[in-house]
């Protein structure tokens, strides 16, 4: 058994580490508010948008736009939207396992990495990081998903990469949050619910100047949008995540100091016996 | 006849900009500006920068709104905007700034595709610049 001692130290020092986990819980609960609530003012744009590109998209039977069919180059590149701090749980690595479990060439990978996180575990994993914005991560604008926008975009259309996929962090509500990788070039369109709707849509829409010069300005918004919101919502989800780890964090403080302390009282009552018995022994040895 | 009202929605990524109704939509596409009444003809297009009027009755509203396009579908108008602001959220002085920027960058010689943005940048600061001006005398 430890000395009461090195029991109370350790004690201490839990307690220390346990101050400062929940602390850190406090901080990711206000900042999670934030984002939280930034996620939800930004979605009805991306929902408009991502209907508007499915409906133009319902007859790109009859569209030819390059950014639709695909380039011949092999390569992919995936923008990977991590933390720039760690302390989240799984938050980053489930992330990282996106690319390195999906069954992707190495070579023909290349990383466009927003945190910190994800560029050094890729980096070390031996992937070609060919640009970092991890600056981005703490307070998104629209601008800068412009600005990644505009340099896959370039990637895509010079022919450097032939498909171009995003990974982050779907938010869905404060506990579930959801690692997803997404195509976003060349575009495919999703099956389902939205088919009937968009299809009484286009029989009577018309384009202005025409439909491919409209497509050509859309896309690139459309990207940066889908940019910008998985920006919004990875930061609520990390903030999520963060919030999450330390909450488990400091319940397990709390258990091992729990713990600590009945084998501190225990031990400090065993030596008052101990310490008793001497006592006594020692009296009965004069006597 | 200008009587009959449509719903009009301005959303941005930040936020809802406007949500309404209107019997009449001003906006400035790449084809030039056009006028929305209610029953407007289905219509995808492209904005460029320009001032956005937003008319009910004799309630103008206007807005600088830069960036985006623009879908008509029937009753309904969705405005999908890169940037708008209304007039008493323009920084004036930051629009100047930005259009000596872009009025020195323009002068200078640089590439094609920063000429481009160069141009879009003034056009951008001289709607807010205009707008501002107008409302906050």
């Amino acid at each position: 058994m430890a000395s009461m001692r090195d029991i109370k130290r350790r004690k201490g020092s839990i307690q220390s580490t346990g101050q400062i986990t929940k602390a850190m819980k406090l901080v990711s609960t206000v900042k999670l508010q934030k984002a939280k609530s930034n996620a939800e003012e930004a979605k009805p744009y991306f929902k408009y948008l991502y209907e508007a590109i499915n409906t133009m998209l319902a007859k790109s039977g009859t569209l030819s736009h390059p950014m639709l069919s695909g380039g011949s180059s092999t390569k992919k590149a995936f923008i990977v939207i991590t933390s720039n701090r760690g302390l989240a749980g799984g938050y980053n690595a489930n992330v990282v396992k996106l690319i390195t479990k999906g069954g992707f060439k190495k070579e023909d990978t290349v990383v466009y990495a927003i945190g910190r996180k994800g560029r050094d575990s890729l980096a070390r994993a031996g992937y070609e990081v060919k640009a970092e914005y991890s600056d981005v991560i703490n307070q998104p604008l629209y601008s800068d998903a412009a600005a990644i926008g505009r340099a896959v975009i370039d990637a895509f259309s010079n022919d450097e990469v032939g498909e171009i996929y995003l990974a982050y962090t779907v938010f869905k509500n404060t506990v579930t949050h959801i690692p997803t990788l997404l195509k976003l070039l060349p575009f495919e369109q999703t099956e389902g619910e939205q088919e009937k709707d968009s299809a009484d849509r286009l029989t009577l829409m018309n384009y202005e100047p025409d439909a491919e010069e409209v497509l050509d300005k859309i896309i690139p918004k459309y990207i940066n949008g889908i940019i910008y919101g998985a920006l919004i919502e990875a930061l609520a989800s990390e903030n999520g995540a963060r919030m999450q780890a330390m909450d488990s964090a400091t319940n397990n403080a709390e258990e091992m100091i729990a713990d600590l302390s009945l084998k501190y009282n225990r031990a400090r009552q065993s030596s008052i016996t101990q310490e008793l018995t001497e006592i006594v022994a020692g009296a009965t040895a004069i006597e | 006849m200008a009587d009959k009202l449509f719903q009009v929605q301005v959303i941005c990524p930040e936020r809802m900009f406007f949500t309404g109704e209107a019997d009449m939509l001003e906006l400035k596409t790449t084809e030039g500006d056009i006028g929305i009444l209610a029953g407007h003809i289905p219509l995808t297009a492209v904005i460029a920068p320009g001032v956005m009027r937003i008319m009910n009755g004799s309630e103008v509203k206007e807005a600088a709104l830069h960036e985006g396009f623009v879908e008509i579908l029937g009753d309904k108008v969705i405005v999908l905007a890169e940037a708008c602001e209304w007039p008493d959220e323009i920084d004036l002085n930051r629009a100047n700034e930005a259009k000596v920027r872009a009025e020195r960058r323009l002068k200078g010689t640089e590439g094609e595709i920063d000429e481009v943005r160069a141009e879009l940048a003034l056009r951008k600061a001289l709607i807010r610049i205009d707008l501002g001006q107008k409302y906050n005398k």
